[in-house]
């Protein structure tokens, strides 16, 4: 169990979850082979409610990205900053791109998941790394 | 099943409209309507009314009964919030209960007010649509989700930037006679590529505007219409609404918005028609590659051919199916807790003949509106027909 926030409670679910991507990360799968991300109690592909956590794969592949250049007040990440939508198989995460600029992210390409603090909210910020 | 009417639309013109009330723009779309349809404030039995950020924009929740008494209304109200689709269902649950019977006039629109917020402001307000765990908490805004959809289309399907411009230049020319549209005046496809980037592939001129602004309809029973001598040629024939995944991470295709089909196959065989068959839509256009989804999903243009119909012109006014007459989210406005109801006030003086650019689809007797929440995890489509 991860530590409250220092602002308010913890999401419960979410936060484990996010704190595991540093570990590699994890999802949840149903018995009929359906894959989501937490918290779930049942699956709103099949209405199963046989839930296990898997570990994601390693690396993921850019399924599709964005440069945003007017970013929201408050969220702290200072704009341009890329937004891309990861595919691990039966999932898909969508998170901050480090460490490469948009002109070198294309569909395809490799990333492992990671968590970092948003410093102006607090909060978990999910981004990805170069695999 | 009685059917229904659209009596008496009204809106006020979409654009900023600095230091206005809410409650005051509500109140002179709400006076229009019932003064199109001739009939009395007394007679409506509910305010339908949608609103998505009030809560945010001017601190005011509870909007529904506060609407009414702006309207003059002794009735109750009830307000509808499905994001951008808030009118949208708001005017959908308007037509469910005209003909259940339960009553026999509704009032339904929907008001927002966003230009008193700053544009970062405006974005954080509007990315609370989004699923706040997994999608705002990324850094996903709006524009970046829709460019998020933009880019898997072209990974998809192909197209481009053009493509997308065309789209944004074409509702332009369409918004140059309407006098509630926010931007009258035309602009370029070379404009609308040289225009900063918002969110890559999405420039500017790919993204509706920040609006404030209110719609209203006055809709009645068939009975009413008739006994009340009503001069009402236009009915709702078919309404639909769809859903879908919140993020757009868990859709199986981030390029497809089945929300949309699902609610365009509800309303095809609520109304007993087909896609063929419609003369003229008002689509939601919040941001251009919105449009072209939006044309494959309602079934006009198979996948992959949607980005292309404003370029070959099949989508002009003077094409086979001119899309966005009134000049669309992009240059008409998207006030988004009034969207909804402004499309189908739109359509419905397209249809009977008095918009500026009803000449454009003189025999138009089929008119189609499609209003989309979020990244259309809802969407509400209704068919209008001239009956008479």
């Amino acid at each position: 169990m991860s530590d409250p926030e220092p602002d308010g409670p913890a999401d419960t679910g979410y936060d484990e979850w996010a704190d595991s991507l540093a570990e590699g990360g994890y999802y949840i799968e149903c018995a009929n082979g359906h894959g989501n991300l937490p918290p779930r109690r049942v699956c709103p592909d099949c209405g199963s409610t046989d839930l296990s956590e898997e570990p994601l794969p390693d690396t993921g592949e850019v399924a599709t990205f964005s440069e945003v250049h007017v970013a929201p007040s408050g969220f702290g990440e200072e704009p341009p900053y890329v937004t891309a939508v990861i595919d691990f198989g039966l999932v898909r995460v969508t998170g901050i791109v480090r460490e490469l600029s948009a002109d070198e992210i294309g569909i395809g390409t490799a990333v492992r998941p990671d968590v970092e603090r948003n410093d102006a909210t607090g909060k978990r910020l999910v981004v990805f790394r170069p695999a | 099943m009685t059917g229904v009417r659209v009596a008496g639309v009204g809106l006020t013109p979409f654009g900023e409209h600095a230091g206005r009330t809410g409650r005051d723009l509500f109140a002179e779309a709400a006076l229009a309507a019932l003064d199109d349809a001739g009939v009395a404030g007394d007679d409506v039995e509910h305010l339908n009314y949608g609103n998505f950020m009030g809560a945010l924009a001017e601190r005011q929740g509870h909007q529904a009964p506060l609407m009414a008494e702006a309207a003059g209304l002794r009735c109750a109200g009830t307000r509808y919030e499905e994001a951008c689709a808030s009118a949208g269902v708001a005017v959908r649950e308007a037509v469910r209960a005209v003909r259940s019977g339960e009553n026999d006039v509704m009032l339904a629109g929907g008001m927002e007010r966003m230009t008193n917020l700053s544009t970062a402001d405006v974005t954080e307000s509007l990315a609370v649509a989004a699923d706040e765990l997994f999608e705002v908490r990324a850094g996903v805004t709006f524009p970046g989700a829709y460019a998020l959809m933009a880019r898997a289309y072209f990974d998809e399907y192909g197209g481009g930037r053009e493509d997308l411009a065309h789209v944004a230049a074409k509702n332009h020319a369409n918004a140059v006679n309407n006098e509630y549209a926010q931007y009258q005046r035309e602009i370029t496809v070379e404009q609308a590529l040289d225009s900063p980037a918002v969110a890559s592939p999405l420039h500017l001129f790919d993204a509706c505007p920040i609006t404030d602004g209110a719609s209203a309809l006055v809709l009645v029973s068939e009975e009413y219409a008739e006994e009340h001598d009503l001069d009402a040629p236009v009915a709702i024939t078919g309404t639909g609404q769809g859903g879908d995944r919140a993020a757009l991470q868990d859709r199986t295709d981030m390029a497809r918005t089945p929300a949309a089909a699902d609610a365009a196959a509800e309303a095809y065989g609520d109304a007993g028609v087909a896609g063929d068959e419609v003369d003229v839509a008002e689509v939601h256009d919040c941001f251009t590659i919105a449009e072209v989804m939006a044309l494959e999903a309602l079934d006009f243009f198979d996948p992959g051919e949607g980005i292309g119909a404003a370029r070959r012109g099949d989508t002009t006014r003077d094409g086979d199916l001119p899309v966005n007459l009134s000049g669309g989210l992009k240059a008409k406005g998207h006030p988004v807790g009034a969207t909804g109801g402004s499309q189908i006030a739109e359509m419905t003086r397209i249809l009977r003949g008095d918009h500026p650019n009803s000449d454009a689809v003189p025999d138009a007797t089929v008119g189609l509106t499609h209003n989309a929440g979020g990244t259309v995890a809802s969407a509400v489509v209704h068919v209008l027909e001239v009956a008479e």
